[in-house]
């Protein structure tokens, strides 16, 4: 599947010194002032519900901009999680007596529990699958609520619900509610950058790339799925203790759509975006008033501004205003300039780094690899040749782990890997590149390659913290010649350039083993000459490579050891010159006369 | 024993309807890769075209039928130019909300013209049915059964023995080669989504009888599809029909023997216990997308 990266806005990083909290003050700052604000300022009932209704609303709509805009999943039961905050809040302050916050508590816990299950028995497949699977949920959640009259009271709602003994007054609440809204706020504006949010990117950019860097994608996206859960519920809960009463009409199918509409409008990806999208549409219909005596021309009028949206501004407002104002914001800076990478391949058995033992793969009938034995000697260049269709690149894809093997045996660095995901693979120190590129194209070089550092298990990266990674990742960029450009997207690469940012990004994961798919396919003979200088720079450094290619210049002049396929066989194996001398790989090649 | 013979009749009517809806989806998805979430609202605005035409204009039923399909053509037409085709290049996520966004606008378009009493229109027979033995055989029901077995038997000639459903087919697999050997794709796309248009209202004429003319009906009926796509086998044309008579018949016994309230819910459950046990289905064609 291929995320919807056009959808997305973009941020470029500027590289960070100060500590993060220090960076962040001005912000923390404006919160307080805007809380005190909240809480003293004299507003009238009808403006208070307004401002209650928008900031509660807003934390959902953030659940929203993190499952679907930095991972590019859908979710369209935000209004049944925000439901069981609303109801778990309702029913356990009014009926029960319970705390508030024991009930917001366990809303919360509720929303992730549910949120978690949900996407656990539909992530793995695709997007079609979870955008019906949460209908139906939303759909089912708020059958329970008309019909489970014993709980939820049914359509009559959950009258006289609590407030936390501390803000009982609407105004304390509401500076409650805003001072949340900042906390969420920061945390998904945040997100991003972190670890978590540069694997859910990855994912909505490109998952099988996601995956081979050593991204745990099904988990990843479970995560978001359950962190916006989650803020629906908590959104939910302080709306039931904003307006001390709840129905399920409030927690339809149709206040999913609300969200998604205001997600949309305002820009998906960004939280500053869903504030827009959500204080507009709730204050445009409190403005046109007059609309809502006809019942549906609402939401009629929500169903075309989403094709609209999607059509015309996929960005949302404040994707539009970003790209707008790109021309007087600042250039982007130069990074700093970085050390020589350092490659340590990790060296655990003995002299054989890769050794494939009657590897096979089957399509149904088709035999694409058959009974293949490969053994990768330690610290040299090794290359997997044959015609068209001869089942090279099925091998590498067995190798990495997107195909599953029918039957053989992969054993890396003394490790069997033959049953492992493709991240598990990476983790234990497979790294590799496309024939295709494959990178994450809304973002820059250097966190196409960050991400590549940050595998389970390199070493060189110390804790693993943003400062280490970005100067890893620069070494990494520097190698392959593009260092001043790190922070430039994707987009702004010449395809040869691309071609060294995915090496850069298999390199700073310090592997120990390199697959090269196809690395000199496409580039021009100059382009051609630097690759084979950069293989010969990586290799002088002890790294064991494996590599696939058509150009037998560079197979002959890079590689000592050469093993041909044809027809999913192995027809030869051994020594570079001997190997391409055989008479059956040159019949393989050039036919028979 | 009686009781569910006739539980068993009642069960397969109503998942013709599904399988009718259902194969709407998989044309539409084979086609464009893409699944459509406004379907269930096809059924829905034809149910109300009929009782524009048949009950608050009093023409007769055939003409109101005919009129009703050709307005669903219509329909399908307007939504692939308005909602599929511009974003026929994007990715599969904005086409999917653009979708769900035509469901919201068709569904509450029709709720502010008619407002959300629900509507009744007759059935096509003046006899409401027969006595067979211990069953009774609704007239409407045995209808529905008819026109979904002559559809399914008009798909297979269509698709597999006219050109027309060559190219339609051709265009699913590879629409690019398609193109090159001289297909209109476009046109082909066109013709998918009017003939799934037509043959999701075609359901929803044929089960407004039985439930009432209602704004709901589209998304309740949808969904019911789609899960009966996933049961089937996602993207299989026998899959659908199978899965759509299966859940049926499933969602009768258990209206009838658990719980009535819930019945809308057993088809969620179904889907789910099929998408962690055996989410390729019945008879398991293609569970991932498209790499």
């Amino acid at each position: 599947m291929s995320a919807p990266s056009e959808n997305m806005p973009i941020t470029v990083p500027a590289t960070r010194a100060k500590p993060l909290l220090i960076r962040h003050l001005p912000y923390f700052i404006g919160a307080a002032i805007v809380v005190a604000l909240a809480a003293t300022m004299r507003f009238d009932g009808y403006i208070l519900n307004i401002l209650m209704q928008a900031t509660t609303f807003a934390i959902a709509v953030f659940g929203l901009s993190v499952v679907l805009g930095l991972c590019g999943q859908i979710n369209l039961a935000q209004a049944a999680f925000f439901g069981f905050g609303a109801y778990a809040v309702g029913i356990g302050t009014s009926d029960y007596h319970i705390s508030y916050w024991l009930c917001l508590a366990a809303g919360c816990l509720m929303a992730l529990v549910a949120g978690a299950v949900l996407g656990m028995s539909t992530l793995r497949l695709g997007g079609h699958y979870l955008a019906m699977v949460t209908i139906s949920f939303q759909q089912i959640v708020t059958l329970v609520m008309i019909n489970a009259i014993w709980l939820t009271h049914g359509p009559d709602g959950v009258p006289r619900i609590g407030r936390p003994d501390l803000f009982q007054n609407s105004q304390s609440y509401l500076a409650f509610c805003v001072a949340m809204l900042a906390l969420v706020g920061y945390f998904v504006w945040h997100l991003p950058d972190t670890r978590l949010g540069r694997a859910m990117r990855a994912v909505r950019d490109n998952e099988l790339a996601a995956g081979v860097v050593g991204i745990d994608v099904f988990r990843t996206k479970v995560y978001a799925f359950a962190l916006s859960a989650v803020l629906g519920g908590l959104a939910g809960g302080l709306f039931a203790g904003g307006f001390a009463y709840v129905s399920p009409d409030q927690f339809s199918f149709a206040e999913s759509i609300v969200f998604l509409t205001m997600s949309l409008l305002g820009g998906v990806a960004s939280p500053i975006g869903s504030a827009i999208g959500t204080g507009l549409l709730i204050l445009i219909p409190e403005w046109l008033r007059f609309l809502k005596s006809v019942p549906g021309l609402y939401l009629a009028i929500y169903g075309l501004s989403v094709i609209l949206i999607i059509r015309f501004m996929p960005d949302g407002i404040w994707g539009f205003i970003n790209v707008a104002t790109q021309r007087w914001r600042s250039q982007i800076k130069a990074p700093p300039a970085a050390a020589t990478l350092q490659l340590k391949p990790a060296t655990v058995s003995g002299d054989t780094v890769l050794e494939v033992t009657s590897l096979s793969k089957y399509f149904g009938g088709l035999k694409a690899v058959d009974g293949v034995d490969i053994a990768v000697k330690r610290g040299s260049v090794h290359a997997l040749i044959g015609p068209n269709g001869s089942g090279k690149t099925t091998t590498l894809n067995v190798l990495s782990g997107l195909y599953k093997a029918t039957s053989g045996k992969i054993l890396l660095d003394g490790t069997d890997i033959t049953d492992m995901q493709p991240h598990q693979r990476t983790a234990a120190g497979l790294g590799r590149t496309f024939q295709n590129i494959r990178l994450f194209r809304s973002m820059t070089a250097l966190e196409n390659v960050e991400i590549g550092a940050e595998r389970p298990g390199n070493t060189l990266i110390g804790k693993g913290g943003d400062a280490a990674l970005s100067e890893r990742a620069m070494e990494a960029l520097t190698f392959v010649g593009l260092g001043p450009r790190a922070n430039e997207l994707i987009s702004s690469f010449s395809y040869g350039h691309q071609r060294l940012i995915e090496i850069a990004r298999a390199l700073a994961a310090n592997p120990t083993l390199l697959l090269l798919d196809e690395p000199a396919a496409g580039l021009n003979s100059s382009e051609k000459l630097e690759l084979h200088e950069l293989l010969k720079r990586i290799a002088a450094q002890g790294l064991t490579i494996l590599i696939i290619d058509h150009d037998m210049t560079l197979v002959a002049e890079a590689a000592q050891h050469i093993t041909v396929l044809n027809f999913g066989r192995r027809i030869a194996d051994g020594e570079s010159m001997a190997v391409l001398r055989h008479p059956d790989v040159v019949s393989a090649y050039l036919g028979t006369e | 024993m009686d009781l569910a013979l006739q539980l068993l009749f009642t069960g397969i009517g109503i998942g013709a309807v599904y399988a009718l809806v259902a194969l709407g989806f998989v044309l539409i998805f084979r086609a464009t890769n893409v699944v459509n979430f406004a379907q269930g609202e096809f059924s829905m605005v034809a149910a109300y075209l009929m009782v524009v035409f048949a009950v608050d204009l009093g023409w007769p039923y055939w003409l109101s039928f005919l009129l009703s399909l050709a307005g669903m053509a219509l329909l399908g037409a307007i939504f692939n130019l308005g909602v599929y085709y511009p974003l026929r290049h994007r990715t599969f996520l904005p086409v999917i909300i653009a979708t769900i966004g035509a469901s919201i606008l068709l569904a509450n378009s029709v709720l502010a013209i008619y407002g959300p009493q629900p509507q009744v229109l007759e059935g096509w027979f003046e006899t409401p049915g027969i006595q067979l033995g211990p069953v009774y055989l609704d007239s409407q029901y045995l209808l529905i059964i008819a026109v979904t077995m002559i559809l399914v038997v008009f798909n297979y000639w269509f698709f597999e023995h006219t050109m027309l459903g060559k190219k339609l087919q051709a265009t699913s697999q590879d629409k690019e080669m398609a193109s090159l050997l001289g297909i209109s794709v476009s046109t082909m796309i066109m013709i998918t989504f009017i003939y799934s248009a037509v043959l999701g209202g075609l359901a929803g004429i044929l089960v407004a009888p039985i439930l009432f003319v209602s704004i709901q009906m589209g998304s309740t009926i949808a969904l019911k599809a789609f899960a009966a796509t996933i049961i089937g086998g996602f993207g299989d044309v026998a899959g659908a029909i199978i899965g759509g008579l299966a859940l049926g018949i499933i969602e009768t016994f258990g209206a009838a023997y658990i719980s009535v309230p819930y019945k809308d819910g057993f088809a969620f459950l179904v889907l789910v216990l099929f998408l962690v046990f055996r989410p390729q289905g019945i008879f398991g064609e293609r569970v991932a997308e498209k790499a």
